[in-house]
């Protein structure tokens, strides 16, 4: 059992009643009526939680719905994800934050936080009901999908979000500098004759929100950093204690833009795959706690969207099925990452900095728990993904670890069927 | 189908090998002459059906693949379609389809997206020819300058070739930096950094910001269009002061130390890229260059739809060379390329 919450890496027994941690050592008993798992040979941890997905509903049921989208959380291991507000309408208000949360209620798998919208309809121009969502369950803000362009409505996000506690996130994104580009900027946007997007255009928003949090004290989240200078800024911006944290997502810690040569719109994505170097800065970052959580940046489209030429193919891949996997196989098999600091980034921190529930095994919270098969080796094919989704670079990859299964609130909602592969879906 | 010395698809240069540029140059030798003959056919794709689609807006380019096809005695379709971005992607598969079930040969795809030909390709059996893509290649167009060039020098290794004007948009300059440094030429690039990508120079080619100095240091001058529209969006302040920062005049070219080759893959603007002095004297190729692009594309065509290359490179070894519509190529040779 891992909980880097409390530094706990040993084997030992989990008891879990009511729906909460009840008691945690080894050789603990089991009442009579207990349902007994053995897991022996797994790790059990806290639920992985994810605080970056776009779960497509209302909006876009074709691609994704709340239910498909937490059913492949629950596979990934996820207890609880944070869905963005790019929704159809937006999630700008009570009543939208609402549905979320009953959808979700109704489909009893992962939990889910909304994430409400910082200005209404996301266009950037007067900022939405922070308080009104915060009553009905969000736990966040963003405009996520685009960034916050005004400066000056970004400022008052962040003074306004203050009175709530609640961390506004950006998509760190200067629009003029980006403007057209399809993938990095650099030597292979080039010769593929593909607009690229430089790392500057995210590095200048990156320092502009540092520079905003630090101007209004407020507590700024930068969305999906992908660059080795946003990491620079991050670095001082925190050594300052300036309140900053950030996440990166399992692709920009794993693939560079080669990963586009082909015209592969399954590499097309927003910020876009970079270079060696920012990978390798980016996953030292990580280690460090510059950058604080890792996040899926979960995005659903369509298979015939993304079957389009590169300029034509919508951003964004999906990573709910794939994400401890990728992370697991590039950071710790790798030697770079022990699991427990791996689970930290997954689960503990996200959990601190979103302010919400699990992130830990600690007794009498709620028993939101993954048990990973590190052992397990698997091919990704998402044919037998539940997303409703298909994007995903990964594909035909052999990757190490999976869920073996996950329990949110005690309750199974997702159990892995064979060894060595995905369970097929219902 | 696949060709046995050029593959399925001509993409582009990037990925072909010298030899196999060469080919292409060296077939294209005896179909030059089939252009200056009074009846321009000979029947080497006869009963071959080919669809020129093209995205985008082109006269020089369609109406020279159109001969080529003609000449080559090919049944051909002409598509034209435009329309929205996504429109654009939707209709790129679906086309892609029903070209498929149509059981056409051979497409000869125009498109506003870099990879569209490379995506159609992929997903039919039909052969695929690159009539430019986007911002990446223009593939026959970098062999017509390849032959235009070896027309005029007699090689082209070692020669040095600079590259003019708008590269980051050009199609055209790729496939010539890919074309020239396979064949062993110099390569580089002059223009403002707006209008060349950053790190080029990790290519092998190099980098002029003045072009007095690029001026002074080619061979020949490829002088790439100016799409009017980067004024509008702001790469350059001004056509006028283009013109005078970076345009190829007679002036410049009298500093040289060496005749200088002038091309430009049309069409021009003049007195913006180009001085009319310029494209009109006597060192301008750039009409040789159009002459050519109906003998490359013959030649791609033939070559594609698995014509021997032996029988070009023996008509071009011979000291009297073999009537390439001599009854035997009638008779089959080229007739039936299966």
């Amino acid at each position: 059992m891992i909980d880097p919450s409390r530094d706990f890496d040993q084997t030992a027994d989990v008891l879990i009643q009511d729906g909460r941690i009840a008691a945690v050592g080894v050789g603990l008993g089991a009442p009579d009526e207990a349902d007994v798992r053995d897991v022996r040979g797994g790790v059990v941890a806290p639920g992985l939680i994810d605080v970056h997905v776009h779960l497509r509903e209302p909006g876009n049921e074709d691609v994704e719905t709340i239910a498909s989208g937490t059913r492949a959380a629950a596979a990934g291991g996820f207890t609880a994800v944070c869905a963005m507000p790019n929704t159809d309408p937006v999630t700008d208000n009570q009543a939208a934050v609402g549905f979320i949360v009953r959808q979700s209620a109704l489909a009893g798998l992962t939990r889910v936080y909304p994430i409400g919208a910082i200005s209404v309809g996301q266009k950037g121009e007067r900022l939405s009901e922070f308080g009104e969502m915060v009553g009905a369950g969000a736990v966040a803000v963003s405009d996520d999908g685009k960034p916050v362009v005004s400066s000056h409505l970004m400022r008052t996000a962040l003074e306004y979000a203050r009175t709530f506690d609640i961390p506004v996130a950006d998509h760190c994104e200067e629009p003029t500098l980006a403007s057209g580009g399809v993938m990095h900027e650099g030597l292979v946007a080039a010769r593929l004759g593909l607009k690229g997007i430089p790392a500057a255009a995210e590095e200048i928003m990156v320092e502009r929100d540092i520079l905003l949090a630090q101007l209004t004290g407020a507590r700024v989240h930068l969305c999906h950093v992908s660059t080795r200078g946003s990491v620079d800024l991050i670095r001082r911006a925190k050594e300052q204690g300036i309140r900053v944290t950030a996440e990166v997502t399992p692709h920009h810690l794993t693939l560079t833009d080669g990963a586009c040569e082909g015209y592969d719109t399954h590499a097309k994505m927003n910020p876009p795959l970079r270079e060696a170097a920012d990978v390798a800065a980016l996953r030292a970052a990580l280690k460090e706690g510059v950058i604080d959580c890792v996040a899926s940046d979960h995005a659903p489209h369509a298979y015939d969207a993304k079957e389009a030429a590169f300029d034509d193919a919508p951003f964004g891949i999906i990573g709910l099925e794939t994400a401890f996997a990728v992370a697991y196989t590039e950071l710790v098999e790798s030697g770079l990452f022990t699991l427990p600091e791996l689970i930290a980034r997954m689960s503990t921190a996200p959990a601190k900095l979103f302010g919400l529930s699990g992130g830990t095994l600690s007794p009498a919270a709620p028993a939101d728990v993954v048990v990973l098969d590190v052992t397990a080796r698997w091919k990704v094919d998402p044919t037998v993904f539940f997303s409703k989704s298909r994007n995903t670079p990964f594909v035909g990859r052999t990757l190490t670890g999976r869920a073996a299964l996950t329990l949110v609130g005690g309750r199974v909602v997702h159990e892995a069927k064979a060894r060595g592969a995905p369970a097929p879906s219902p | 189908m696949k060709s046995a010395v050029l593959g399925k698809d001509l993409l582009g240069l990037e990925r072909l090998s010298p030899d196999q540029i060469r080919l292409v140059l060296d077939t294209a030798e005896p179909f030059k002459e089939v252009s200056e003959r009074p009846i321009k056919k000979v029947p080497a794709l006869r009963g071959k059906t080919i669809v020129n689609l093209f995205f985008e807006a082109s006269t020089r380019t369609r109406i020279s693949f159109e001969f080529a096809e003609k000449r080559l005695s090919a049944d051909t379709v002409n598509v034209a379609a435009t329309g929205s971005s996504v429109q654009k992607g939707e209709t790129l598969v679906d086309t892609a389809k029903n070209l498929e079930a149509m059981r056409i040969d051979m497409v000869v795809i125009r498109h506003p997206s870099s990879g569209a030909a490379e995506f159609l390709g992929n997903r039919i059996r039909s052969n695929v020819i690159n009539a430019g893509d986007g911002q990446h290649e223009h593939p026959t167009q970098g062999l017509l300058d390849l032959l235009t060039i070896r027309d005029k020098h007699g090689h082209i290794e070692g020669l040095k070739v600079c590259l003019v004007g708008d590269v980051l948009h050009s199609r055209v300059a790729r496939s010539n930096i890919w074309g020239l440094l396979k064949l062993g030429a110099e390569v580089a690039v002059c223009g403002p950094d707006t209008l060349v990508p950053r790190g080029i120079e990790e290519l092998g080619v190099c980098r002029f910001r003045r072009i007095e100095e690029a001026v002074e240091w080619a061979d020949v001058l490829n002088v790439l269009r100016l799409q009017l529209e980067r004024m509008e969006k702001g790469f350059i302040p001004s056509l006028r002061e283009y013109y005078r920062v970076f345009g190829v005049t007679v002036e410049r070219l009298e500093r040289a130390p060496r005749r200088v080759t002038i091309m430009h893959p049309g069409p021009m603007n003049r007195g913006v890229e180009i001085d009319s002095r310029v494209a009109d004297g006597p060192h301008s190729v750039i009409l040789d260059q159009v002459t050519n692009g109906v003998a490359v594309r013959m030649a791609v065509l033939y070559l594609l739809a698995g014509g021997r290359p032996e029988l070009a490179a023996a008509a071009k070894r011979a000291t009297s060379p073999p009537d390439p519509l001599s009854t035997s190529w009638r008779a089959g040779a080229m007739g039936a390329p299966d």
